[in-house]
Order: C-alpha cells, then sequence, then structure tokens
C-alpha cells in the first residue's frame, strides 16, 4: 500500500470536514462543538463503541459488495435493493421454518440472505452480458422494483393482521443469532451488536483472499482493468460481469443478517438508512481494499453514531449534517484528481486517470459506463 | 371502471407528469452534452426547498421560481466542475450530490425554521398559480384552463428544446459535444464549455420542476418530496431516448400511471376483494426502463460519448 492511498482519502476527509465547518458556521453554531459531540460520542464505552460497531456492519457489507463490483469495472449502485430482498428472504426463511433447531436455521437463513442478494444482482449481470444495456440504470431501477415488491409482500401476505408498522411476524426463536453483549463482559445486550459484525470483518477477509490470492479474483481483477485484454487472455467477459454482480450482491445481501437475525428478528420495512449508497462512499474512501473498507465504514458509523447527541445538544444543527459530510466525502474522493494535481507540483493531469494503482475503480467505471 | 377514465384523470396526468418533464428535459441538456446526470433527484430536491424557503420570505412564487432555477444552476455547477475539471466519476458524484440533499435541507430549514425537515406552509394565494388564475375565462371552461401555468410552460420548453437541439448552432455543438469529443474539438468547439452549459441548464431545469413540487401541487417542503421522481426522470429520458418530444410523452405515460394508482385506491378491488396494490402499478416506469434498455421495444442509444469525460491531451 502506498502513501497516497492513506494520503488522498484522508484529504478528502480533512475537506469535507473543512466545507462542513464552513456549513456549521453559516448556520450558527460552534463546529468545534458540532464535530466534539460528532467524533466523542461515538468512543464511549459501552454504548458508542457498541452502536459504533453496530452501525459499522451494514456499512462494511455494502462497502464490500461495491469495492468487488468496481475490481470487475462495474459499478453497483443496487445494493440498496439486493440488501432489501435479502432482509426480506432471510425473514422469510425464519418464518417459514421456524421449527428447526438452530444450528441448522440459522445457516439456512444466512444462505438465504446471500442466495438472495445475489440473485437480484444477477438480473444488472445478465443485462450487461446478454443485451449491452448499462447496469447502472439498471441497478437504479431494481432498486425500485425492490422495495415495492418486498412492501408489498410484506404489507399483503407477511404482516401480522391488524399490525398497524409494515412489519413482517416475528422469526422464530431459533434463528435469532446471539448479541456480542452475552460474550463481552460490560456490554449490555440491548445493544444490538451481534455475531453479523464478526462476519463482516471475516467476509473483509475473504474478500482480501479472492481478489488477490485466486484465480477467480484474478479473472475478475484483469476484468476490470482491461476488458479486451482479458478477453484475448481467454477470460469469458460476460460470465465474469454475471459472476462479480452475483459476488457482490451476495455481500450486499448479508446486510439482512445482521438486520433479521442479529437486531429486529423480523422484516421491518425500510429498514436501511441508505446502506446501500452509503457503501459506495465507503468503497471509494476506502480505495476499493477490504482494510480500507473496513476502516472507512468505521468513520462513516462514528458519524451515523454522533449524529444523535449532534440532535440533541445543539442549538441549531440537526443530525442532518451527517449526511451533509458524507456526501462531502464521496464528492471529493470522487474529485481525487484536485489533490493530485496539486499533489505533482501541477503535473499533466493524464497521471490522474492513471495513478489509481491497485485500483481501477471509479476510472474502470467511467470508462465503461459510455453504454448506457 | 368507468368511473375512473374521466376527465380529472388526464388532469391529473398533466399535474404528476410536470415535474418529471421538467426535470427530463433538464436531464437531456446535460446528457446531449455527454455528462450523466444522476442527479436529477438531488437538483429537484434542491429547487423544492429553495422555492419554498423564498417564496416564504418573498411572498411571490415568481421569486421562488427564479431562486429554485439558480438553486439548481448553482448546484449542477459543482457536479460540472467535479465532473469536468477534475474528471469525477459522473455516477458517483450525481450520487454525492443526492445524498446532500436529502440532509441540506434538513439542515437549513432546522436553522431557519426551527424544524426538522420541513418548511413553514406558504398562504395558497403566494402559491404558482393556475392558468385560470392568470386568464379569465368564462366559468363553464374553466376545466379546461385549470392546469398550472407551470404545466403549459413545460409544454413551451419542450418545444424550445426541440428548436435548440436541432435548429441552433449551440444545439449543433451540445450534439457533437455528447456524440463524438474528439471530433467537435478538431471543429473548433470548446468541448468543455458546451459541457458546462449543458449541466448548468440542467441544473436550472430540475430546479423548477422542484419547485413546481413545492410551491404548485404541495404548499411546503417536506424531507425527501420528491421520492425518486429524479429518478423517473431519468428512466423517461432514456425511455424518450434522448429526444425532446419523445421524452415528454414518456414523462406522459409515467404520469398516467401514476394518476391511475391514485384513482384506483380505494375503488377498483381486486376479485379477492381486495384493493389493488399499489406497488406493481409503482413498478411499472421501472420494468418498463429495463426492458427498453435491453432492447425488446426498439433501441435507445445513447449519446456516444456519454460518461466519458474528455481528456484533451489522450
Amino acid at each position: 500500500m502506498k502513501l497516497r492511498d492513506l494520503l488522498f482519502p484522508l484529504m478528502a476527509v480533512v475537506c469535507a470536514f473543512a466545507v462542513g465547518a464552513v456549513v456549521v458556521l453559516i448556520i450558527g453554531d460552534s463546529p468545534l462543538q458540532v464535530f466534539s459531540l460528532l467524533l466523542g460520542s461515538a468512543l464511549s464505552w459501552p454504548d458508542g463503541i457498541g452502536y459504533t460497531l453496530f452501525f459499522a456492519t451494514p456499512l462494511i457489507f455494502t462497502g464490500l459488495a461495491v469495492a468487488v463490483a468496481l475490481h470487475g469495472g462495474l459499478l453497483n449502485i443496487g445494493a440498496e435493493g439486493q440488501l432489501y430482498v435479502a432482509a426480506f428472504a432471510t425473514a422469510w426463511v425464519g418464518i417459514t421454518f421456524a421449527g428447526l433447531p438452530s444450528l441448522l436455521l440459522v445457516p439456512l437463513c444466512c444462505l438465504a440472505a446471500v442466495l438472495a442478494g445475489a440473485a437480484w444482482a444477477a438480473i444488472p449481470g445478465v443485462l450487461k452480458a446478454r443485451f449491452g444495456s448499462h447496469e447502472v440504470i439498471n441497478t437504479i431501477m431494481l432498486n425500485f422494483i425492490a422495495v415495492a415488491l418486498v412492501g408489498y409482500l410484506t404489507q399483503y401476505h407477511y404482516r401480522i393482521p391488524g399490525d398497524p408498522i409494515m412489519e413482517s411476524a416475528p422469526i422464530g426463536d431459533t434463528a435469532q443469532i446471539a448479541r456480542l453483549g452475552s460474550v463481552i463482559p460490560g456490554l449490555p445486550e440491548r445493544i444490538p451488536l451481534n455475531v453479523a459484525f464478526l462476519l463482516a470483518l471475516l467476509a473483509a477477509w475473504c474478500v482480501y483472499v479472492l481478489l488477490w490470492k485466486t484465480t477467480w479474483g484474478y479473472e475478475i481483477r484483469a476484468t476490470g482493468q482491461n476488458p479486451a485484454a482479458a478477453e484475448y487472455g481467454g477470460i469469458s467477459i460476460r460470465r465474469q460481469m454475471v459472476l462479480t454482480m452475483a459476488i457482490s450482491g451476495g455481500l450486499a445481501g448479508m446486510v439482512g443478517i445482521n438486520e433479521v437475525l442479529g437486531y429486529r428478528y423480523r422484516y421491518y420495512d425500510g429498514f436501511s438508512d441508505n446502506y446501500g449508497f452509503t457503501g459506495i462512499a465507503v468503497a471509494l474512501l476506502g480505495r476499493n481494499h477490504p482494510a480500507g473498507v473496513v476502516l472507512a465504514a468505521l468513520l462513516f458509523a462514528v458519524l451515523q453514531r454522533g449524529g444523535v447527541p449532534v440532535d440533541a445538544f445543539t442549538q441549531l444543527v440537526s443530525k442532518d449534517i451527517v449526511q451533509i459530510l458524507q456526501a462531502l466525502v464521496i464528492l471529493f474522493v470522487a474529485a481525487e484528481a484536485m489533490f493530485q494535481w496539486k499533489w505533482a507540483g501541477g503535473r499533466r493531469q493524464g497521471t490522474a486517470s492513471g495513478s489509481a494503482g491497485a485500483v481501477p475503480s471509479a476510472q474502470a467505471g467511467t470508462a465503461t459506463v459510455g453504454k448506457i | 371502471m368507468r368511473d375512473i377514465f374521466t376527465i380529472s384523470l388526464v388532469f391529473s396526468t398533466i399535474r404528476l407528469a410536470t415535474p418529471l418533464v421538467w426535470a427530463a428535459i433538464g436531464g437531456l441538456y446535460s446528457e446531449r452534452s455527454g455528462v450523466i446526470n444522476i442527479a436529477l433527484e438531488g437538483l429537484m430536491l434542491a429547487g423544492a426547498f429553495t422555492a419554498a424557503a423564498v417564496t416564504f420570505y418573498a411572498h411571490s412564487p415568481w421569486v421562488g421560481l427564479g431562486a429554485a432555477g439558480l438553486a439548481g444552476a448553482l448546484v449542477a455547477s459543482v457536479l460540472a466542475i467535479v465532473c469536468i475539471r477534475f474528471k469525477a466519476n459522473e455516477v458517483v458524484a450525481g450520487t454525492g450530490i443526492n445524498i446532500l440533499f436529502l440532509g441540506l435541507p434538513g439542515v437549513l430549514s432546522g436553522a431557519l425554521f426551527l424544524s426538522s425537515g420541513s418548511t413553514p406552509q406558504v398562504p395558497q394565494e403566494q402559491l404558482l398559480p393556475t392558468l385560470a388564475q392568470l386568464v379569465p375565462v368564462a366559468p363553464q371552461w374553466r376545466i379546461f384552463t385549470n392546469v398550472s401555468a407551470i404545466s403549459m410552460l413545460a409544454l413551451f420548453i419542450v418545444g424550445c428544446t426541440w428548436y435548440v437541439l436541432y435548429r441552433t448552432p449551440f444545439g449543433l455543438r451540445l450534439r457533437s459535444v455528447g456524440e463524438n469529443p474528439e471530433a467537435a474539438d478538431a471543429a473548433g468547439i470548446r468541448v468543455e464549455r458546451i459541457r458546462y452549459a449543458g449541466v448548468v441548464l440542467s441544473g436550472v431545469l430540475a430546479g423548477i420542476g422542484g419547485a413546481y413540487l413545492s410551491i404548485g401541487q404541495s404548499s411546503l417542503f417536506t424531507r425527501n418530496m420528491t421520492a425518486g421522481r429524479g429518478f423517473i426522470a431519468l428512466a423517461a429520458l432514456i425511455f424518450g431516448k434522448w429526444r425532446p418530444v419523445q421524452t415528454m410523452l414518456a414523462c406522459l405515460l409515467f404520469g398516467f400511471a401514476d394518476a391511475v394508482t391514485i384513482q384506483m385506491q380505494g375503488v377498483v378491488k381486486m376479485p379477492s376483494g381486495d384493493d389493488v396494490p399499489v406497488q406493481f402499478i409503482q413498478m411499472i416506469p421501472y420494468l418498463v426502463t429495463i426492458v427498453v434498455l435491453a432492447g425488446f421495444i426498439g433501441q435507445s442509444r445513447a449519446p456516444g460519448a456519454l460518461g466519458v469525460p474528455y481528456d484533451k491531451e489522450a
């Protein structure tokens, strides 16, 4: 990992906070107070750290999902839809097979989460491979279709009659996974941090191994770096598109494990706080490396946790400042060439596209976006 | 079934299609110049919030409308600088803008109106007028002038866009920059400048579309009030093959689907006696887009250089 792999994301974060500070100043609050609330509350034990890690869990999954797709030259902005379908499928298995013993039911539910996410993501993969229609538009459209579909299923088929909330019946007791509070002393069990967090770390490690230590991963990256060369080398680009999207969707789908098996124990309509879209920021900020994704997810989780006290203890600034900061991070990371230009002392702009180094990332995405 | 297909359905369709037309035609200027505009949703939200807030202070919907267009232009120029100057991935930058406007209106309305996410109500007489309020007509004809002035203006803008795109030098440059920037550059056209113009124009129009939502259809701004309309506009743009008149027709089709959904609620029952699930009708625009993109209903071909940053030295 080169110095700039750390430096540029750091600069993007600093710039985002600087602009955020200006916004706070204009509104008429103290940026120092807001930022100390934002960052400080996440570090308290046990609530701060517990909730931060809990919030980080879905972001690690979606960040990894976007990162894997970007390595394969695909931009998956459909993680939001994939995780909704997957969460519903998880709950469905948990409800339908409620009688099974835990040892059987939990893996079955997890499998449902991964498969449903993978299947939903494979649709744009197939559409691109078969018809050449671009995955960006198709994943956006499938997000809306997914939300409508699971909304329909919840409302008409899986809601307890009379329940005013759009949520499914509870899953079987044996489908629940342990909260970390039951193992770690001092961490109360009311904090929803659960085994899925460990699963997320495991997934990050698996993605690392997959991408850099296996033939599959090599083929994914080769396709992302240079599809023409990859095809010449005997890799089937079309197969690669579907496979990459499926892996990506499977990762996004694992959000359902955290949400359904570890937190609410049912499907709750509209549960996702833009996890799929924040995953794009997480992947970019983490420079598409699993370790970077985990770090970036933690940063975004800190912000999300910090939003609550900002709402409570400042006069004018609301917790929406968190979304502004996230958006600014995305914009600054996307406009990375800005820093490179300064870094290189005004050297030729062309270096911008080549310098992504280990990561085809955004640039690879751009190159293929042409054929919408 | 017959009570649904009434004259009110026609007006309902026009009402619901209006913000889509503004945003989609906005998107057309950006995408024909070669810059993907996923940020239509955010631009609409920017316009909707600005219109409601400014109208509340200025007591005039026209000032609010102008401010919405300006706000759209301002936000779009941020997008343009990030995408054109710094060659950022256009989809990622657009997503950033969209997320920004999930948060920014909340923070601003919190600071200005001490509410989280919505602006105060604008009085009825300060909303964007209908045609009937501008043109005096006999009462029996009132039903035909009961459409918003902004809807009529949208029709005019579609005509203008057609003329600009196919009959003016600027339109020719816009299209050539979107199709083949190298050739355009060789012909002496300033590629980046035209693209800036395209993106900023898209901001103005999408901003006005948003303003119609907050001070036309409704009387205040509420959090995330566009509810995906920016993406439906994008879908209409693709369905309309990046052409102004077809895009407007696509918007009308999607508006019609929406209108039918609303009218059917509680009226039409399934054989089982339940309401028809609205979710299936809500899916229509998105499904249609996927089918069209896959080439099942004619070919929808994007501008040749859509999404490709132009690098003069490359």
